[in-house]
């Protein structure tokens, strides 16, 4: 198989096995790229790609323009600080209008969940998710299993836990999502509050003990507390950040009780002493560098991918 | 009749003696390394290294293999992309002196994304190019090659397929008259 079965990358839902294959193969051989002396190749340098961000974003935007650039692409960055969306502009009328100056390829981030989807119905270009609310994050959710087979090979059979707030995370769904197409078992762990109910239907177990979670897992992936997503009512979802740190956070004495080494993920932006402490972050068990510079080598994997499929 | 041996096995390893021995004439391999194109320029550069190693072997012969994937001119042009292979170098080609290797030199597309591929590693002092096949007069582009296992007019619509042998079976080298499904 040398092509996608899909004409965007919307989310993990609708890739098949075998999609993930190619890009992690391919992805393997652009991680090579970026490691010459001379990191660019000149695959893309008839495309044009348009970076809309609707959200805010610092690792996934660099990530995406380095990917483009390192694949000799024209692109065109935007975000909502300033533009017309602001003068009341429809999702659907901005784009298009870009896509009027011959774009070929969108890289969106919005913050609502199924914009990517419905922009994908309603225009004629290739759009790919750089994250929509809290339903996907697909590129993240790439990198990660790819990470996570640098390290411990064949994901079949494999127990990863995800840690936090998963109800306001797009990258839980997304790791969800892809750990099972490659065969690992997959439990969610964090306060009550903070885990959707009916998650068991993804085929997940469910833990609302740390320790004990930690005990089972090949891979613990520590997500942020999503603070700007949690809706300020008049019941918090846990009672302070503190008590969430003791609960929830790992640090060297939680690792130190494991009889054996764990791998140890996050995607970022770290809030150290609340999910993860310093130590634990800066120690040896941690990939958190290798996942930003497998993150290029993904997002290099699925532009070219998919700009062949136009 | 729709194909024909060009190479059968004798001939292909007193082709692949030759070479080596061209290329010792030119090439005492202290400062000279093969990159064989992925993935049948590979399998080509590998036989020459075994063959020059048993004809110097005090010398080490360093043997890398380049992917063009990335660097190919018709990337879109095509329905369906091509496969990514790996390149494994673990020699730097800075101001060394370099025999680029493939099966069968056609339009020369291959080879101007390999210099292009090539290049992006460093700065080589000299490239040169060696084929097992030199299809004569299809160039597209202004390559040629300076060692050549055997050259051969051929018209478009043919093709030429190489198949490296193993324990089983043998290789060799056939013309067919149209490119097999």
């Amino acid at each position: 198989m040398t092509q996608l079965s899909s004409r965007h990358l919307t989310g993990i839902r609708g890739l098949k096995r075998e999609d993930l294959e190619l890009i992690f193969k391919t992805a393997t051989e652009f991680k090579e790229v970026i490691n010459r002396p001379i990191k660019k190749v000149p695959s893309l340098r008839d495309i044009t790609i348009a970076n809309l961000f609707f959200e805010n974003s610092t690792r996934t935007r660099l990530s995406f323009e380095l990917a483009e650039k390192r694949l000799s692409a024209d692109i065109i960055n935007f975000s909502t600080n300033g533009s017309s969306v602001k003068k009341g502009e429809t999702l659907v009328d901005t784009v298009n209008n870009i896509l009027a100056m011959k774009v070929d390829l969108v890289v969106m981030r919005h913050p609502h969940p199924g914009a990517h989807q419905f922009l994908a119905n309603k225009v004629d270009t290739v759009i790919v998710n750089a994250g929509d609310g809290t339903h996907e994050h697909p590129t993240q959710a790439l990198l990660d299993a790819f990470s996570m087979r640098e390290r411990l090979g064949d994901l079949e059979g494999k127990k990863v836990a995800i840690i936090g707030d998963i109800r306001h995370s797009r990258v839980a769904l997304s790791n969800i999502l892809s750990l099972k197409l490659l065969g690992a078992e997959v439990r969610v762990c964090g306060p009550k509050t903070l885990i959707p109910k009916h998650i068991n239907d993804l085929g997940v177990s469910v833990s609302h003990d740390l320790d004990e979670t930690l005990m089972w897992c090949d891979v613990a992936n520590m997500l942020r507390i999503q603070l700007e997503r949690q809706d300020q009512g008049i019941v918090p979802y846990f009672p302070s950040l503190r008590e969430y740190a003791r609960q929830f956070g790992l640090n060297m004495e939680r690792l130190n009780k494991l009889d054996r080494s764990i791998t140890i993920m996050h995607p970022g932006p770290i809030n150290r002493g609340v999910e993860i402490t310093s130590e634990v972050a800066d120690s040896e068990h941690s990939i958190i560098l290798e996942q930003v510079e497998n993150g290029v080598a993904i997002r290099m994997a699925v532009l070219y991918l998919l700009s062949a499929n136009r | 009749m729709d194909s024909q041996v060009l190479i059968d096995n004798a001939l292909f390893e007193r082709v692949i003696d030759r070479l080596a021995h061209q290329l010792l004439e030119h090439h005492d391999f202290s400062q000279t390394d093969l990159i064989g194109l992925q993935p049948r320029g590979f399998i080509l550069a590998e036989r020459v290294k075994r063959r020059l190693q048993e004809l110097i072997p005090s010398q080490a012969i360093n043997c890398g293999a380049l992917d063009v994937t990335f660097h190919r001119d018709d990337f879109r042009r095509r329905e369906k992309p091509i496969a990514a292979s790996s390149t494994h170098m673990s020699f730097l080609v800075e101001n060394r002196e370099i025999i680029l290797i493939d099966d069968v030199l056609f339009t020369g597309r291959t080879i101007r994304a390999g210099l292009d591929a090539l290049l992006a590693h460093g700065r080589p002092k000299t490239v040169q190019l060696l084929v097992l096949i030199d299809r004569r007069f299809q160039r597209e582009l202004p390559i040629e090659p300076q060692f050549v296992g055997k050259s051969i007019d051929s018209l478009d619509m043919q093709y030429v397929q190489v198949d490296w042998g193993d324990q089983q079976s043998e290789t060799r080298v056939l013309l067919h008259n149209h490119k097999p499904e």
